[in-house]
């Protein structure tokens, strides 16, 4: 019944699967009881998140003076993990938006996960702006109100301000996507419950049906806040990039900048997006959804990811050498050989030689290797960032304020308790919601389910026609 | 959309091809389908039902046209006209600068616009209670509906008739 498919495809979904089996296996894991590892986890997340929120009201009670951040090195983790964090935020819309216009069926194993990765990872981003105010209770001043000062609006000029609005509305947008293509799965886990959760779902799903027009306009709808969400994602890492190179530092200012952040931003991303889903798929049973295709071709996205950022760091090196400015060229030695020479080979490290290990088919679909180096990868887009801005500062004009920079607890508290949030915020979403796209995954079934493209399918094609030839033979 | 019940006469098939078919069948044969509801978009199934396409798109536009404007002309009259401040030198009315948030502008209008639309033009919105003929909609079932709310017995016949020729898994009435 279904049309012949090419035998170049790669199997999406394992193990035979009806459309009935798909809605069970993957609402099942909102119905059942919480296992032991997810309290487990779930508890330590927690703890973590509990920690953050002591260390802000630490800040906030106490004063940015806590942050080892000084005169000198006025910027150092916090705006280091903000960018860490937006970056990581990326793939998500990536894989959902990009990967969606570019008609990749693989997405649909990934992409509400890393959608909701997006969310969490840039409402731990917003956190560091906000916290680094100090007068937190005054941040909605960063937003053009009318206000009794005349009015006296904000500076439109300022990359900080565009920061404002390319974050606001990426955050926005991306919880209008993630919702609209969650809305037909909660209608899923509606139908299958009773009782309390089925109220619950009744308000979460607004009263889907199903309706042929009403999936016309779904289609319609999630197509064109892809095509919004593409450029919105570049738009957003290229404003975090004008931060430092529209400034006027040696190091920063930088034209090389926009599609160098876009790069490391999709890499850290997918980077993290291995690292959940090698947990998740293992503990919700997800393995015949999210299989090892899907990690193959993520693990494929970070090998080429990893080499741009590599060739851009190079190329940096390169222009400050060939550009004959010796405050440019000192930079850049400073960044290599100076104080923090440890974080700059750390990230040479973990960014351009580990990712290489992927060339290799062995590695790219094995789960250790894939997890451990997910981990690497994320260390160093970590380090990458401290590079630039702690590096860069702690050497300034003059050699008399050079300075060095040492966290203090508080920002290594707050930093630890920001990847306990995100941990906490995914580990309820994986309670409440369908973890992969149940609606998405029926829709590709024919075309890459198991029973109808592969090895598998060839051989149960084979045994068929087998059998028929041996009928035939018995009845000659 | 009547406030009315009404009578549905529904049938549930186990696959969109057979859906697909039966709904060819029903419009050559001038059967007046109330509606097909599906557990996925089942694609071309949209031209054989008659289903022109949708606007949205349009109206999208519309939308981010109108945030680009408001971004960008909102920002000219703060910075050039309310209260011009000199920023390092540079023109009151500096438009390269404006390009960032004009395009963020753009973005989130039409995002929200448009999602909005989606949901008031669907009657979705939370609190909804949604009119399910079947559980199994949401599942595995690909169902089409009539409405037999004022039909005679003999096509009432006819119906049933057609849903048994289409192969329909299951043939069920309700009131909605």
């Amino acid at each position: 019944m279904s049309h012949p498919v090419a035998p170049v495809r790669h199997v999406l979904i394992e193990g035979n699967k009806s459309y009935h089996q798909i809605s069970e296996d993957l609402s099942v894991p909102t119905e059942r009881a919480p296992s032991r590892e997810w309290i487990l986890a779930f508890s330590v997340a927690s703890a973590f998140t509990a920690l953050y929120v002591f260390a802000v009201v630490w800040t906030i009670w106490k004063g940015i003076g806590e942050w080892g951040t000084n005169r000198t090195i006025n910027w150092a983790w916090d705006i280091t993990n903000f960018v860490w964090w937006i970056g990581i935020g990326h793939a998500g819309t990536l894989i959902s938006a990009i990967l969606l216009l570019f008609r990749q069926r693989w997405r649909t194993g990934v992409n509400r996960a890393a959608e909701a990765m997006t969310i969490f990872a840039v409402i731990c981003a917003g956190q560091f702006p906000l916290i680094h105010m100090g007068r937190l209770w005054l941040a909605f001043f960063i937003f053009p109100f009318p206000n009794t000062r005349g009015p006296l609006w904000v500076n439109f000029n300022s990359p900080l301000l565009w920061d404002v609005f390319a974050i606001s509305t990426y955050f926005s947008v991306s919880v209008l996507f993630w919702y609209t293509g969650l809305v037909p799965d909660l209608a899923t886990v509606r139908d299958r419950a009773v009782g309390f959760r089925k109220k619950m779902y009744e308000i979460f799903s607004f009263g889907w049906t199903g309706s042929a027009k009403h999936w016309q306009r779904w289609e319609s709808l999630s197509l064109i806040l892809a095509g919004l969400s593409t450029p919105l994602v570049l738009s957003v890492h290229t404003i975090v990039s004008f931060d430092f190179a529209t400034s006027v530092i040696p190091g920063w200012h930088t034209t090389i900048f926009p599609p160098y952040f876009v790069a490391g931003a999709i890499f850290s991303g997918f980077a993290m997006v291995q690292t959940l889903m090698v947990i998740t798929r293992k503990v919700l049973k997800l393995e015949e959804y999210i299989t090892i295709n899907h990690i193959d071709s993520m693990n494929k996205v970070i090998v080429l990811t990893g080499t741009i950022v590599g060739v851009a760091y190079l190329t940096e090196l390169f222009i400050a050498w060939y550009s004959g400015y010796i405050y440019e060229q000192f930079a850049f030695y400073n960044r290599v050989f100076g104080i923090y020479w440890w974080a700059y080979f750390g990230m040479m490290f973990c960014n351009v030689v580990s990712p290489q290990l992927f060339w290799s088919r062995r590695i790219r679909r094995s789960i250790w290797w894939t997890f451990f180096l997910s981990i690497v990868v994320n260390i160093g887009m970590w380090f990458e960032r401290f590079v630039i801005i702690a590096t860069t500062l702690a050497r300034d004009y003059l050699p008399s304020s050079w300075s060095y920079y040492r966290p203090t607890w508080v920002e290594i508290s707050i930093f630890t308790g920001t990847i306990g949030l995100f941990f906490f915020l995914f580990m309820i979403f994986t309670r409440l919601a369908p973890v992969v796209a149940i609606a998405e995954v029926k829709a590709i079934l024919k075309v890459a389910g198991d029973q109808y493209i592969g090895p598998k399918a060839r051989k149960e094609k084979q045994q068929q026609a087998e059998q028929v030839a041996e009928k035939q033979q018995e009845k000659l | 959309m009547s406030a009315e019940s009404k009578k549905v006469l529904y049938g549930l098939y186990n696959d969109e091809e057979e859906l697909k078919s039966a709904v060819k069948t029903a419009r050559q044969g001038h059967l007046d389908i109330m509606d097909v509801y599906s557990p996925f978009p089942v694609h071309g199934l949209d031209p054989i039902l008659g289903l022109s396409e949708s606007r949205l798109h349009i109206l999208g536009f519309v939308y981010g046209a109108t945030g680009a404007l408001f971004g960008f002309l909102f920002m000219s009259w703060a910075l050039a006209k309310d209260w011009p401040i000199l920023f390092g030198g540079k023109p009151y009315w500096p438009v390269p600068s404006f390009i960032p948030i004009t395009f963020e502008m753009t973005v989130l209008f039409a995002a929200w616009g448009m999602t909005i639309t989606f949901y008031t033009i669907c009657g979705m919105w939370p609190g909804v209670k949604a009119k399910i003929l079947d559980n199994r909609i949401s599942d595995d079932k690909f169902c089409i509906a009539f409405d037999v709310t004022e039909a005679e017995q003999r096509s009432m016949s006819q119906l049933k008739d057609f849903f048994k020729k289409t192969g329909a898994a299951e043939v069920h009435e309700k009131t909605l």
